[in-house]
């Protein structure tokens, strides 16, 4: 950037994301958050935003299956890595057995939270799996990746529900934890 | 018509929408995609009282992307309308901090945000008084609360019994500023053509919108196109229009290009809508034995300067125990504040934490257990209007709540149960909901290949109510679930009022009954359904102004289990347990879902939500979800919902009663019943912080 060069102007870049499986080339403003590009540029408005400052977890994706609050993530970052959203669980037109086992509980009610509790799942499931202890995990205890209902609520509790499903969310995600 | 299916009401079938949501196709309101479109940033008030002096605007529009900037200086002219808080950008007044004096719109959401950093604003700045208090030299009595109810209400000399009681309770409770908090922000994208405007709006209403919207820009509501088919929640925060909603029209209407607007959630704490903070002094007298003879509930609350709501937080004590001796009063002072609005139960939720904490301390001053002493004070008839009930179950709530929690040995003496670090205590409290419905109309159409179609401008914000009226729709047309598509959250449907009050299936299920009965009707006469389809419609404005002689009111019992920890003064709920008197449950899947969510919230009102003012600023300082604790999944161990069985045929014709908001009533009650019975404390002002354990 030259010195006559306006400073309020958009710094941008050229990329490549992919989301669920599909590269989009796309040129982004530094600026921009991976939430914000899903939903204004790539029209995948699964993610949704509930504050913009990784504090209710509505915005929950999956990065390389690591799940990440994606108002928090700068776009720009993520040339090359795999990106999962909702729209990317299931599998073809079977839904995934998380969506199935929501709908079953009644674990949502208005469903904005939603998105990002699935998205939260599949990744804290996997992070049991690989045995990653939470804090209500016991003291040198190894994690049993079927989850009692304390390491879902643990686990979960990155995702505010509002509509306050955490009774029957916790009782899909044990559902397809055993 | 010869097709009999199996009844859906009373099924636990799943929601409608439920794949749509779980799979993120569904749309919110700013999730619908438009040609052209243009974001906007608006710019708050960041004093609590003066007058904007000038507006700078020449930085923000050299920025790139930046379309335009609107203030009171060059925004479009509003008509006037009741409600001032939608008078925006018209006055160079400032009301409140946080309220909207300009807006940018840009054609990127980073560009417009960018720009309305640098919108210069020069304020007169005056003194604010932003501090609610029981004497304050303001204090008025409001002409009627909230929805449309006498401020006061007096029977026989309450003083003279007060004075006269062997037995009295008087105490000052006190609830906090409660932000609503719906998980999706308030979001607009308006759009403005030939026919009018468009708007695809977060709103509880679609119809109410519209009427609202049409008269600022003095045009008919036919030219106004209000549409939500899903709405990220509410909880009245989306219930009465706010100024968002009007800034994103009028800043279409300005640039000619369709704006998206999305309130953040910081901006939620000013222009949203919150509960009114309470200081209510509740005096019980009684004889010994606990029977009731006099009670007195006086609250104090606040508005804004531009506007006044007035929340009805005494009305349930009007209706809940006998009494001969009564009064209950609402005075409010106007500060320099955002106007509150409709938060779930508006009026029950902090009236019946008063109430149903005092009702435990008379229990106690009584020597008397907690439900015997409600049992003994249950009234024949309506104590307020001396109409029969149509139905009051709070009696059976109590004694199955009892049995299911396993109140029965429970040891009265507070401060005694020790398991480990913890104190255990356990509470009760009871809680009621008024039955409300309104006229509505709807449509319903047969198809030659079997499908029926019913529209209603209805709202589903995550009541269950699409479900639950395409249940009532198969039912009335004998018909499968799957054969029924109800339409909703459209404008253009037939006409409806709004998702509030919890009258929401009683309205809309009122008229979708009675357009499926008509279509039936119909089909008879006709011999069944033409090549071209047919449609009937049905107004029920008649059928609904038909005077009720009866009190209606849902009634329920929250039982409560906490444990606080003797060390951090750290208050949790081990359970939860609710049992509800409300008529038929239509669906029992989404019904409990509601029961529980309520108390959830109930839950999180009595431990964690409190709106913090800064005095010398003006505003609520924790005005974000880091800051402003609502409950989360760790918080939430089991929650438990049944219900009574309950055959009510004053009501409408499906035999229901409102359950949206219930299940919030008397939660917090019964956590600080218990919290008392844990700990000896009684904390009468929420929320219940480890501060106020601390002994
Ligand atoms: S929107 Fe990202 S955490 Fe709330
Ligand atoms: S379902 Fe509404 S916020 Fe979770």
């Amino acid at each position: 950037m030259n010195d006559d060069e306006d400073l309020s102007a958009p710094v941008t870049m050229e990329m490549r994301l992919s989301v669920n499986g599909i590269g989009y080339p796309i040129t982004v403003d530094t600026r921009e958050t991976l939430l914000d590009t899903l939903r204004e540029r790539l029209d995948l408005t699964g993610a949704k935003k509930g504050c913009d400052h990784g504090q209710c977890g509505a915005c929950t994706v999956l990065v390389d299956g690591r799940r990440v609050t994606s108002c928090l993530t700068l776009t720009v970052a993520l040339d090359d890595r795999e990106i999962t959203t909702v729209e990317g669980l299931a599998d073809g037109s079977v839904p995934h057995p998380l969506q199935t086992a929501f709908v079953r509980h009644d674990a949502l009610q208005c469903g904005y939270c939603t998105p990002g509790q699935l998205c939260s799942a599949v990744g804290m499931l996997a992070e049991a799996r690989a045995g990653w202890p939470s804090i209500v995990t016991a003291d040198g205890g190894s994690v049993d990746a079927r989850l009692d209902e304390a390491e879902i609520r643990e686990r979960m509790s990155g995702n505010l529900c509002r509509c306050g499903a955490y009774v029957n969310i916790v009782a899909a995600i044990a559902e397809v934890a055993r | 018509m010869t097709t009999v299916a199996a009844r859906a009401v009373g099924t636990e079938a799943d929601r409608v929408e439920g794949l749509e949501k779980v799979t993120g196709r569904a749309r919110y309101a700013f999730e619908h995609p438009i040609e052209d479109m243009v974001y906007a940033a608006p710019v708050p008030s960041v004093v609590a009282r003066g007058e904007v002096i000038a507006v700078d605007v020449a930085e923000a529009l050299t920025f790139p992307g930046v379309i335009d900037v609107l203030w009171h200086g060059n925004a479009p002219k509003l008509e006037r309308v009741g409600n001032a808080e939608l008078h925006v950008l018209q006055s160079p007044r400032v009301a409140y901090r946080g309220q909207y004096i300009a807006v940018v719109i840009a054609k990127t959401l980073e560009e417009a945000r960018e720009a309305a950093l640098r919108v210069g604003v020069e304020y007169a700045v005056e003194r604010h008084d932003v501090g609610l208090r029981a004497d304050h030299p303001r204090l008025y009595r409001p002409e009627r609360v909230n929805p449309d109810l006498p401020a006061d209400v007096q029977q026989g000399d309450p003083d003279t019994a007060l004075a006269a009681a062997p037995v009295t309770v008087d105490a000052v409770y006190r609830t906090p500023a409660e932000h609503n908090n719906p998980m999706e922000p308030h979001a607009t994208v308006a759009r403005w053509d030939a026919e009018g405007l468009t708007l695809y709006d977060s709103t509880q209403g679609a119809t109410s919108l519209r009427d609202a919207v049409a008269p600022l820009f003095g045009i008919e509501p036919s030219s106004v196109r209000v549409i939500a088919p899903h709405v990220g929640g509410g909880f009245g925060a989306k219930g009465e229009p706010h100024p968002p909603v009007v800034l994103a029209a009028l800043a279409a209407r300005r640039t000619g290009r369709p704006v998206k607007l999305a309130v953040t959630r910081q901006q939620m704490f000013s222009v949203t809508g919150y509960r009114t903070p309470t200081i209510q002094r509740v005096r019980l007298g009684a004889h010994p034995d606990g029977h009731l003879t006099a009670i007195v509930h006086d609250a104090v609350e606040q508005s804004s300067t531009i506007h006044e709501f007035a929340e009805q937080t005494t009305t349930p004590t009007r209706i809940m125990y006998a009494a001969p001796n009564r009064r209950t009063t609402h005075r409010l002072v106007r500060l320099d504040v955002p106007t509150p609005s409709w938060m779930r139960a508006p009026g029950e939720a902090p009236g019946m934490f008063a109430l149903e904490s005092a009702m435990d301390e008379l229990a106690a001053a009584c020597g008397l257990d907690p439900i015997e002493l409600r049992i003994r004070n249950e009234p024949e008839v309506d104590p307020e209007t001396g109409l029969p009930f149509s139905s009051r179950n709070l009696v059976a709530c109590l004694r199955d709540g009892a049995r299911r929690f396993g109140w029965a040995d429970r040891d009265p003496a507070p401060g005694v149960r020790r398991r480990g670090r913890l104190l255990i205590g356990t509470g009760v409290a009871a809680s009621t909901y008024p039955v409300y419905r309104s006229a509505c109309q709807a449509t319903a159409r047969a198809e030659p290949g079997g499908i029926f179609t019913v529209r209603i401008a209805a709202a589903d914000i995550g009541t269950g109510a699409r479900t639950v009226l395409t249940q009532i729709a198969a039912d009335v047309l004998r018909v499968p679930l799957g054969r029924v598509r109800v339409a909703i959250g459209d404008s253009a449907l037939p006409r409806a009022s709004l998702a509030g009050g919890s009258s929401g299936t009683a309205s809309w299920g009122t008229a979708v009954t009675r357009a499926c009965e008509a279509l039936r009707d119909e089909l008879d006469r006709r011999g069944g359904t033409p090549s071209t389809g047919v449609t009937v419609s049905v107004d029920t404005t008649e059928e609904n102004g038909e005077p009720s002689r009866f009190a209606r009111h849902a009634f329920g019992a929250q039982f409560a289990e906490v444990g606080v920890d003797r060390d951090t003064g750290e208050a949790r709920v081990r359970r939860l347990l609710g049992v509800f008197a409300v008529g038929r449950v239509l669906n029992p899947k989404t019904a409990r879902s509601q029961f529980i969510g309520g108390m959830t919230m109930g839950l999180s009102m009595a431990l964690l939500e409190e709106s913090v003012l800064d005095r010398e600023f003006g505003d609520y300082l924790n005005h974000d979800l880091a800051q402003y604790h609502v409950a989360a999944c760790a918080d939430v161990p089991a929650v438990e919902a049944y219900w009574v069985e309950e055959s009510d045929p004053h009501l409408n014709p499906m035999g229901s009663k409102g359950i949206g908001e219930i299940g919030i009533v008397g939660t917090a009650a019964a956590v600080a019943n218990a919290v008392h019975h844990a700990t000896g404390i009684r904390v009468r002002d929420l929320p219940i912080r480890l501060d106020k354990l601390l002994t």
